[in-house]
């Protein structure tokens, strides 16, 4: 059978689906002519992935699943649909009516409905699942995985802590959940590792989404000495922008936020997890796997956001810093602890 | 502890309790006009998001603040005449219309956004309103920057409470809309208008729900995103209760709620107390209920709210 391997940037997208398009075609086409099973017109065509989002897709969290799944759709050649704003009440149906439909591959976010997600998976066993999850695994079809930035954010809070002139550096946080904690608390490690002096303070806005409630709890951290300021939700830079302090960004690159007031920051990279577990389903291989792994730098799976405008401003041995410690991160040989427990306010 | 205490206490936690109230007010004392006229708006907190969402917009692509402002203005109005048809012309629930226009709102301001600005991964922001220094009183000591440099529609709220007092209480027209909601049949046999009058106080309240969300996404903020509002029209139609509904008194609710608000988020920065971080969140909301609980013991709803009002009919 005709099999696309297509997954490098270096064939352009218009040749791969015409690439497919007569993938698809000859099989067909074999298909009439000659009575080939049924099973083998299917194989040539599209791995069908939908995506089911609690929020809509401006949330950061959930933009970069999406923002991968549309790289995957121009470059690895599959279908991709997707559902937003989908309540808990809502999320089973939905889950069912993509499983019905002959989609092989169903991503999402589940904090809010984890155990209906794992429950609908159950009654698929034919359907690959993975969901972003605090939680392991599931036998046969239910693989998670995680925003495991905690590296790159250790590397902003280096930043930071050579940054701050007043030894005060902050983070602005949605609330007290391990995948906020293990950012934070690197972000804090890092910051105390270049800087013996800093303290760390830290506020949670209560919810996950409420730009201008974290903008007056960054306006409080300024008030109370933070000059660097670590934005883990939207809101943050703004108020760093008012205030003339600095700001690290997180989940995305958003240096256009501010470009004098945002250094860098972690940027989570969903593209290796994607990539992975289509390749895992179109090759018929699909496993319950934790692909949290996929998210750290090594895989790709985060870096810290380029410097842009900082690139001129940054002192070169901050820089130097950064890049010595991100290589050994790269080459295994440095381990930046992962840290779950509430930070403290100090 | 003294440390701790000079640290909050700065200027800047005044000036944010008014910054955190300004929204309130306006949502509040829009609340409140509905329902002296007899009309419980639970459309509220949809007619913040649309507004946030329509202001924002209609800034973003005239590059005039004002204008979305009025945009803002118009898309509560229009919420109102909704509102109005569903519980004053055709009498239906309060409570059900009003949820249904806020599912209804909430609906068609993502639907809207999705519409203009697709599907954008960072959001489209605008150039916010920037605080304006009023001269000579900004220059008063401590009370000139907790007072006096704020956005130009936080001042419009340090006018508004005394207007909406004067205009309930001291004009012909808020007599009419007081009597309306108190007693529409007292009122109908006066030849007041009850339909028309009520349907005005929703109009003027959906305005000044739509200045409160507009407040939100091109003052407090400069872009318009899901969870901009958050419930703060819910903590508006609490407030109304708490204030009894005395547009006065309302407005110290949304000072007391602000000031609790700006003080949590000042403690969770400078605490060195090992304190879960929801007890600070949930400050302004529990002491607002308890001062409401010790306040508004004596509290008295305008004696025609919820009740619709046909003509001939007891």
């Amino acid at each position: 059978m005709f099999k696309t391997t297509t997954d490098g940037p270096c064939r352009p997208a218009a040749f791969t689906s015409l690439m497919q398009r007569a993938a698809a075609l000859l099989a067909l086409t074999a298909a009439i002519l000659f009575g080939a099973p049924a099973e083998q017109a299917a194989a040539a065509e599209k791995l069908k992935v939908a995506a089911v989002f609690e929020t809509p897709i401006e949330e950061p969290w959930v933009n970069q699943i999406h923002v991968a799944l549309l790289k995957a759709k121009a470059e690895l050649g599959i279908e991709y649909v997707w559902s937003e704003s989908v309540k808990s009440a809502d999320f089973a149906r939905v889950m069912r009516d993509y499983a019905d439909g002959g989609y092989g591959l169903i991503m999402g976010d589940s904090f809010g409905a984890e155990r209906i997600a794992r429950r609908v998976a159950k009654d698929y066993p034919n359907v690959a699942f993975v969901f972003g999850s605090g939680i392991g695994p599931a036998e046969p079809n239910f693989g998670v995985f995680d925003n495991w930035i905690h590296e790159p954010a250790y590397l902003s809070g280096m930043i930071a802590g050579k940054m701050t002139k007043s030894n005060t550096v902050g983070v602005v946080a949605a609330m007290p959940i391990p995948e906020v904690n293990r950012l934070s608390n690197a972000f804090c490690a890092g910051a105390k590792e270049a800087n013996e002096k800093v303290k760390c303070k830290f506020s949670f806005i209560g919810s996950f989404f409420d730009p201008p409630k974290a903008k007056e709890a960054a306006l409080a951290q300024i008030e109370a000495g933070v000059d660097v300021i670590y934005a883990e939700r939207f809101g943050v830079v703004e108020a760093a922008a008012e205030k003339g302090v600095l700001a690290i960004s997180n989940m995305s690159d958003q240096a256009e936020l501010g470009p004098d007031t945002v250094i860098t920051g972690p940027v989570w990279d969903m593209w290796p997890t994607v990539k992975y577990a289509i390749a895992m389903v179109k090759s018929g291989v699909f496993t319950a796997q934790d692909l949290g792994g996929f998210s750290y730098m090594g895989k790709g799976g985060s870096y810290l956001a380029p410097y842009h405008a900082w690139e001129k401003k940054l002192p070169a041995e901050v820089k130097k810093m950064v890049a010595d410690r991100t290589k050994e991160i790269l080459d295994g040989t440095y381990r930046v602890n992962v840290d779950e427990s509430i930070p403290q306010s100090e | 502890m003294d440390e701790i205490l000079a640290q909050i206490f700065q200027i800047g936690f005044f000036a944010a309790m008014i910054r955190i109230a300004t929204p309130l007010i306006f949502a509040t004392i829009g609340e409140l006009f509905a329902e002296r006229a007899g009309v419980l708006n639970l459309g509220i907190e949809g007619i913040m998001l649309l507004s946030a969402m329509v202001g924002f917009s209609a800034a973003y692509f005239s590059g005039s603040l004002w204008f979305g402002i009025a945009a803002a203005m118009a898309a509560g109005v229009l919420s109102g005449m909704l509102m109005g048809l569903l519980t004053v012309t055709l009498g239906l629930s309060q409570h059900v219309s009003g949820i249904g226009v806020t599912l209804l709102n909430s609906g068609l301001a993502f639907f809207l956004y999705r519409l203009i600005f697709g599907q954008p991964s960072m959001p489209p922001n605008i150039v916010a309103f920037k605080p304006v220094a009023i001269p000579l009183l900004s220059e008063i000591p401590v009370i000139g920057p907790i007072l006096f440099n704020h956005h130009a529609l936080v001042y419009a709220a340090f006018i508004l409470v005394p207007l909406a007092a004067f205009i309930l209480f001291r004009t012909p027209w808020g007599l009419n809309l007081r009597t309306v909601g108190e007693n529409p049949h007292a009122a109908d046999g006066a030849g007041v208008n009850v339909a028309a009058t009520r349907y005005q106080a929703l109009m003027l309240s959906g305005a000044l729900m739509g200045v409160a969300g507009a407040f939100l996404s091109m003052a407090q903020f400069n872009a318009f995103t899901f969870g901009v509002i958050s419930g703060r029209g819910w903590v508006c139609i609490a407030l109304v209760v708490f204030g009894q509904w005395s547009p006065w008194r309302a407005a110290g609710g949304a000072l007391l709620f602000a000031l609790i608000d700006a003080l949590q988020l000042r403690l969770q920065a400078n605490s060195y107390i090992d304190v879960p971080y929801q007890v600070f969140l949930m400050m302004p909301f529990v002491l607002t209920i308890v001062g409401m609980a010790l306040v508004s013991r004596n509290a008295r709803a305008p004696a025609a709210l919820l009740m619709p009002f046909r003509k001939e009919e007891r």
